[in-house]
């Protein structure tokens, strides 16, 4: 029993899951690392999703709906950034606004362009690497293969680097944490916080660009709460990038599990239960206590 | 000598005040200059400006000779100009290196350069008798060493103006000797420096040139060789001061609030009281002197009920109140002067009528369960605003709009007015300017004439000093030493303070 569940197909399942939760956490950490709390990744993921389909149907391009779901998710990431950090608006009302705004607007022009307000025509793929290994798996072979994969790897190490041993990262760290701080240092406190925020529309983009490319098409909601469980991966991983990902990554074994346990003996109820069980284990067996930055979520006002 | 910085007829509005008003100030190259003021005189908004973080509606700024636009700190650096602010402007989770280099990074290979700015550092470090852990959290170090940090973080921009707001607000007095010693070599270096405090013995002893400041205004410009704290107190304030509290022999009677062998363990399982024991007679002002986070702040909340203490007793009269409710504790004859106002003391988005009758709502005359008497409560304040000054004289102001000063107030005529045996005091005049601080010390001062048995704790030598019969002094979550008078030095003081000195676990008690 044990073989067929860790099975290679099981690693490509959990992988497949795990990308687009890595991609948007990491766009957590960059946004929060500067003191933007960022619910509107759900939102941004979804357009990501949408903008990646439609750029990738009327173009045949997959590469060019790659770059159409960066745009769509740092759009509504700016949208984010200038409510919050322009505006000084409450960051948790303008991502749930984004948030809700997203689900309207792609059902909106979805049922514009093509006609149906659930989901869209089918859609290329990425093209993936040919791996001379696993053959005889074709999906798993062409998963391991896809490039995102890789991309996503290299973005969680260089931000590690990036958070923690540049010039940018100790900036934008300081933003986040003591922003009047930086102030005094001379540090452009509105630069680096938008900054931060529209990286974390990029990432959220490709998260929304791996669904739209994984399922070929774009269905109403695709992003279904993985914003939400990004941010919690964030939490968990101590707004560490490498933490975040390792986060991420649990989340994604646990919830490959569940399908595949799924239909076996046990009721599906409780094994419907198993990756947020295992988020409640997690954080509070072994995490320990979890601080955010120290200005994260508050607007800074330059004169008191 | 040439004038390392002028600011010329500079004007400052805020929405509803001027802090600065036509504000000319010289500093020469090479010098300390002092700038004194009560608090809200207008100090801190000057130096602000001049660091960028204000620009000024009118006036100009002029730099080694030149004038200079400086619209942002990012300028100011750049114009040779550091500032030490009295909140530290350092980032808690980063380390000691990361805060000094922040926007300052040297790079290689697009990652920072630890490795050579590490060594810059302590070589300025090693220059500067500046000590500091570069590798440690700067949530984790002492404010003395913070202020270091701070220090070298403006010396490691190559500032060669330095700005201090009220460095000393936080520091031993063995630490602040051992500032004044890094800045005397700073100046020796060629380093202009201006040194914001109302503490005039420290200007006497460290400044050049005193300029004063008040509402807004320069009120002064004084050699320091010339002139005498006296002074320099009547040009803060507008009028003569008292600097010393006048105070007759004390006439101790019996002990009326006796702590015995208190103990406290906090959440984390730290020893945070350690078998305290001491006395308060009726007639005397205990005071307790020490560095904050010793331990003070627990023995008072055990004391007035906020904390329950592990083992140990308190008495008023005889009655044990440890372990009572606030609401009991207050019952039995106990006044509290919270050490933070705003957290304790007031409701702030009350007015002041309403915060003078704090805790004593449930008195008959104020009111029954259901209703307030609005005309006694009214009647109340008119009493207490003028008997103890509160301005602006308006009862329906809300507490949040008052100054420091007159918001303790509020505080001690609540609690003053409620005529009880025992007064405990904490940080009675924190933030309270030389005309609020001179008031309250004598309202004490007058309480314990009239009997009152009263435990003041202060992190201000001078008050303790000023006001206190007897001193006690607390280290570690004890009472290392007791001293029958205030006949002490402060060095001595420090001494015990700071732990370098101790004697074997003496009682506070025997008047």
């Amino acid at each position: 029993m044990i073989s067929q569940i860790f099975s290679l197909a099981f690693l490509a399942q959990t992988i497949r899951i795990t990308v687009p939760y890595s991609l948007a956490s990491l766009g957590g950490v960059y946004s929060e690392r500067g003191g933007v709390v960022n619910i509107a990744l759900e939102g941004i993921i979804l357009n990501g999703a949408f903008c990646a389909t439609v750029g990738t149907y009327y173009t045949g391009s997959p590469w060019f709906g790659l770059l159409c779901g960066i745009a769509g998710g740092l759009l509504v990431a700016a949208i984010h950034a200038v409510i919050s950090i322009h505006v000084k608006a409450d960051q948790i009302i303008s991502g749930i606004a984004l948030n809700l705004f997203a689900v309207g607007i792609t059902k909106f022009v979805l049922e514009l362009l093509f006609q149906s307000s659930s989901n869209s025509p089918r859609i290329a793929g990425l093209p993936y690497i040919k791996l001379g290994f696993i053959q005889n798996q074709p999906d798993v072979a062409h998963l391991l293969g896809n490039p995102l994969v890789l991309l996503t790897v290299l973005i969680v190490v260089a931000s590690h680097f990036i958070i923690f041993k540049t010039r940018f990262g100790l900036r934008l760290r300081s933003v986040g944490e003591n922003p009047e701080a930086a102030d005094t240092v001379g540090i452009n406190v509105t630069w680096y916080r938008y900054y931060g925020v529209l990286i974390s529309g990029v990432l959220a983009g490709l998260a929304g660009a791996w669904l739209a490319f994984d399922q070929h098409s774009f269905t109403d909601g695709m992003s279904a709460g993985r914003g939400y469980i990004a941010l919690a991966a964030m939490i968990v991983g101590k707004w560490n990038p490498l933490g975040a990902a390792a986060a991420c990554l649990l989340f994604g074994f646990a919830e490959s599990l569940q399908i595949q346990l799924q239909g076996g003996t046990l009721p599906t109820q409780f094994i419907q239960m198993i990756p947020y069980l295992a988020t409640i284990i997690v954080l509070a067996g072994f995490i320990g206590k979890s601080v955010a930055p120290g200005a994260d979520g508050i607007p800074y006002e330059k004169e008191k | 000598m040439p004038y390392a910085v002028e600011l010329l007829n500079i004007t400052k509005r805020f929405a509803r005040t001027v802090a600065n008003d036509n504000v000319t100030l010289r500093v020469q190259s090479g010098s300390i200059h002092a700038l004194v003021g009560e608090n809200g005189a207008g100090k801190t908004t000057l130096m602000e400006t001049l660091y960028g973080l204000y620009q000024p509606d009118e006036g100009i700024i002029r730099i080694h000779e030149k004038e200079v636009s400086i619209r942002s700190p990012h300028d100011s650096i750049r114009h040779g100009i550091g500032m030490v602010h009295q909140h530290f402007m350092l980032v808690g989770p980063m380390t000691v290196l990361e805060n000094i280099i922040l926007g300052a990074e040297t790079t290689r290979y697009s990652l920072l350069d630890l490795k050579r700015t590490t060594a810059e550092i302590s070589e300025l470090a090693g220059r500067f008798s500046l000590t500091v852990p570069l590798n440690e959290k700067v949530e984790n170090i002492g404010v003395g060493i913070q202020q270091r940090v701070e220090i070298l973080k403006a010396i490691y921009r190559r500032a060669d103006i330095l700005v201090l707001d009220e460095p000393t607000a936080v520091l031993t007095p063995q630490e602040a000797a051992q500032l004044f010693r890094i800045l005397s070599e700073l100046k020796e270096e060629g380093k202009t420096i201006v040194l914001i405090t109302h503490k005039l013995s420290e200007v006497m002893a460290i400044s050049d040139h005193v300029s004063v400041m008040r509402r807004g205004k320069i009120a002064g410009e004084v050699e320091t060789s010339s002139t005498t704290p006296e002074q320099l107190a009547e040009m803060m304030v507008g009028r003569r001061i008292l600097l010393r509290v006048e105070k007759t022999e004390k006439k101790a009677g019996d002990p009326v609030l006796s702590v015995s062998n208190l103990s406290c363990i906090d959440k984390r399982g730290v020893n945070v009281l350690n078998d305290v024991s001491l006395e308060v007679a009726s007639g005397e002002i205990l005071g307790i002197a020490g560095v904050e986070g010793n331990g003070q702040s627990q023995l008072v909340e055990c004391i007035t009920g906020l904390l329950r203490p592990t083992s140990g007793s308190v008495t008023i009269d005889g009655m044990q109140i440890a372990g009572l409710s606030p609401k009991g504790v207050f019952a039995r004859g106990l006044a509290h002067v919270p050490e933070d106002r705003i957290k304790r003391g007031l409701v702030v988005e009350m007015d002041v009528a309403e915060n003078l009758i704090l805790g004593l709502h449930m008195q008959k005359e104020f009111g029954s369960r259901i209703s307030m008497n609005r005309r006694a409560i009214a009647e109340n304040a008119r009493l207490l605003i003028t008997k103890y000054d509160i301005r602006p004289m308006n009862p329906e102001a809300l507490a949040r709009g008052l100054s420091g000063g007159n918001q303790q107030k509020v505080i001690i005529a609540r609690e003053l007015s409620r005529n009880t045996q025992v007064i405990v005091a904490s940080q009675p005049t924190r933030g309270v300017d030389i005309g609020g601080i001179e008031f309250i010390h004598r309202t004490l001062v007058q309480a314990r004439d009239a009997g009152k048995a009263i435990l003041m704790i202060s992190a201000d030598l001078n008050e303790i000093l000023s006001l206190s019969d007897r001193i006690a002094v607390m280290y570690g979550g004890r009472i290392v030493k007791v001293f029958p008078d205030n006949n002490v030095k402060e060095s001595e003081l420090g001494l015990y303070m700071t732990g370098s000195k101790s004697s074997s676990a003496q009682r506070a008690s025997d008047g």
